[in-house]
């Protein structure tokens, strides 16, 4: 022990890559299967996108979207589709891995398993990303808004952030219920409310062009959930796949 | 079958006296309020239920972090004795609450931070129950609901900060006074004292039910692992 203390720290992680880098490879290395596995497949990205149109769709009838109420729930609506299909997303992400036993062989390996976590969490939050960046167009386009600002984009990531990161957690306990169908929104929803209560006002204080005073304590808000929920993910993500 | 112990009956005839003495003193002992009369002293078990229900989920995640921990099944136990009960409390806590609210609210239910907090409080401690419902092995089953109790804890202050961003109406009886508060009072000390009164009364229900349940729960633990040995 005491000799490895006086060994420099450079030459020691030119033999041995350091944990840190080892840590990073593994999040990347589950990155990457996801994608690939999604490339070939397309079957979750198909089925959030189809989800969320219709979810729209539905959203255009019940509210009959004329340009008065669009101007009041535009940013209620497209939080709501995106929790949506981001549900649909996660739980399916997670049944994949149990399914067909990968989940297993990725505990097998012997790698920090918060790593697998952070892994899917990224690759969950891609695929959130991406739904989002079909859907926003598609809106803007149906309802003659500009929805691109730079804040509304920063409010969206940050949302997302925070609705993955405690989703991923649920739905991998979700997915190792017996009742794994109907689990993970009762589980999800009540404990994402800051997030999506803070998503919903600061977008819809940004689409208002209020001023950033009234903005600002939401974006914190948010800030806050993401870091207290990644943090706990973190450390509880271990409980909750051992076998 | 172990009988109860001693203290746990004597907690029993206890509880039930203190819950006389806290009807007794709440109807016979407090003044009445001037302008909301009778109504004003369902504020008593109120308070008092609401009490007992954060108490008991601050219980329950505290059991939870100590299962992870420890892994010691006795904690697992604990943490849904404490949110079972604690969700009947609740929920008693929100009904007196309407009940109070209908004459000087002039409503039900407001979607007040408290209010809303509370219906949220009661929600992530049901999907607690449906994912235990869910899982048939006790080892997972603890583990997820320590995990899911413990983000539930972290959640709900964030969720009472955010809805409260929003104005509140709910009076703040104790502490500094909130000015935009509908139907605050000032507390004699009659008031005062039968609330304290309340809330150990309740305190101690909520211990002694926590003790019988803790005790129903080994004894199903006991009859399984017979059921076992047998089979």
């Amino acid at each position: 022990m005491d000799e490895s203390m006086n060994v420099p720290v450079l030459p020691a992680s030119k033999k041995e890559p350091s944990r840190l880098i080892v840590f990073l490879k593994t999040i990347l290395a589950v990155v990457w299967k996801d994608l690939v596995t999604e490339l070939r497949s397309r079957e979750l990205l198909s089925g959030m996108l189809v989800f969320a149109l219709s979810v729209i769709l539905i959203f255009n009838f019940a509210l009959e979207l004329d340009l008065p109420t669009r101007r009041i729930v535009t940013s209620g609506v497209l939080w709501v589709t995106f929790a949506f299909a981001g549900t649909l997303g996660l739980n399916r992400s997670m049944a994949i891995e149990k399914d067909r036993g990968c989940l297993d062989g990725l505990l097998l390996a012997p790698v920090d398993r918060s790593a697998i976590y952070f892994g899917k969490a990224i690759s969950n939050l891609a695929f959130m990303l991406i739904v989002e960046a079909i859907i926003l167009p598609v809106y803007s386009l149906l309802y003659n808004t500009n929805l691109f600002s730079p804040g509304l984009l920063g409010v969206i990531i940050l949302g997302s952030i925070g609705y993955v990161a405690v989703g991923t957690l649920l739905a991998s306990m979700a997915v190792q219920a017996r009742t794994r169908d109907i689990l993970l929104p009762i589980l999800l929803f009540p404990v994402a409310i800051p997030v999506l209560l803070a998503s919903v006002k600061a977008s819809e204080g940004l689409l208002q062009g209020l001023a950033s005073t009234e903005i600002m304590p939401w974006v914190n808000l948010l800030l806050v959930y993401d870091v207290i929920f990644i943090a706990v993910a973190f450390m509880t993500f271990d409980n909750v796949v051992e076998e | 079958m172990k009988p109860q112990s001693t203290a746990l009956k004597i907690l029993t005839v206890l509880s039930s006296l203190l819950f006389l003495a806290a009807l007794v003193m709440v109807f016979f002992f407090t003044p009445l309020e001037e302008t909301m009369n009778y109504v004003q002293k369902v504020f008593y078990f109120h308070i008092s239920n609401a009490w007992v229900g954060m108490l008991g989920f601050m219980a329950a995640a505290v059991a939870g972090i100590a299962y992870l921990v420890s892994h010691d099944r006795k904690w697992d136990i604990l943490e849904m004795a404490a949110i079972e009960i604690s969700l009947i409390f609740f929920l008693i806590a929100i009904m007196l609450g309407s009940i109070w609210a209908r004459p000087v609210w002039n409503t039900w239910w407001t979607w007040d931070p408290r209010l809303t907090t509370a219906a949220i409080v009661e929600l992530i401690y049901l999907a607690c129950l449906l994912l235990r419902q869910g899982i048939d092995d006790p080892d997972r089953r603890a583990r997820f609901s320590a995990v899911y109790t413990l983000i539930g804890s972290l959640s709900v202050p964030i969720t009472f900060l955010s809805i409260r961003l929003f104005r509140t109406i709910h009076p703040v009886v104790i502490g500094n006074n909130d000015a935009n508060g509908q139907g605050s009072f000032a507390m004699t000390k009659p008031m005062l004292v039968t609330m304290f009164f309340c809330l150990l009364t309740f305190s101690v229900i909520f211990v002694t039910l926590l003790w019988h349940r803790v005790r129903l729960e080994n004894l199903t633990v006991a009859v399984e692992e017979r059921q076992m040995e047998i089979l």
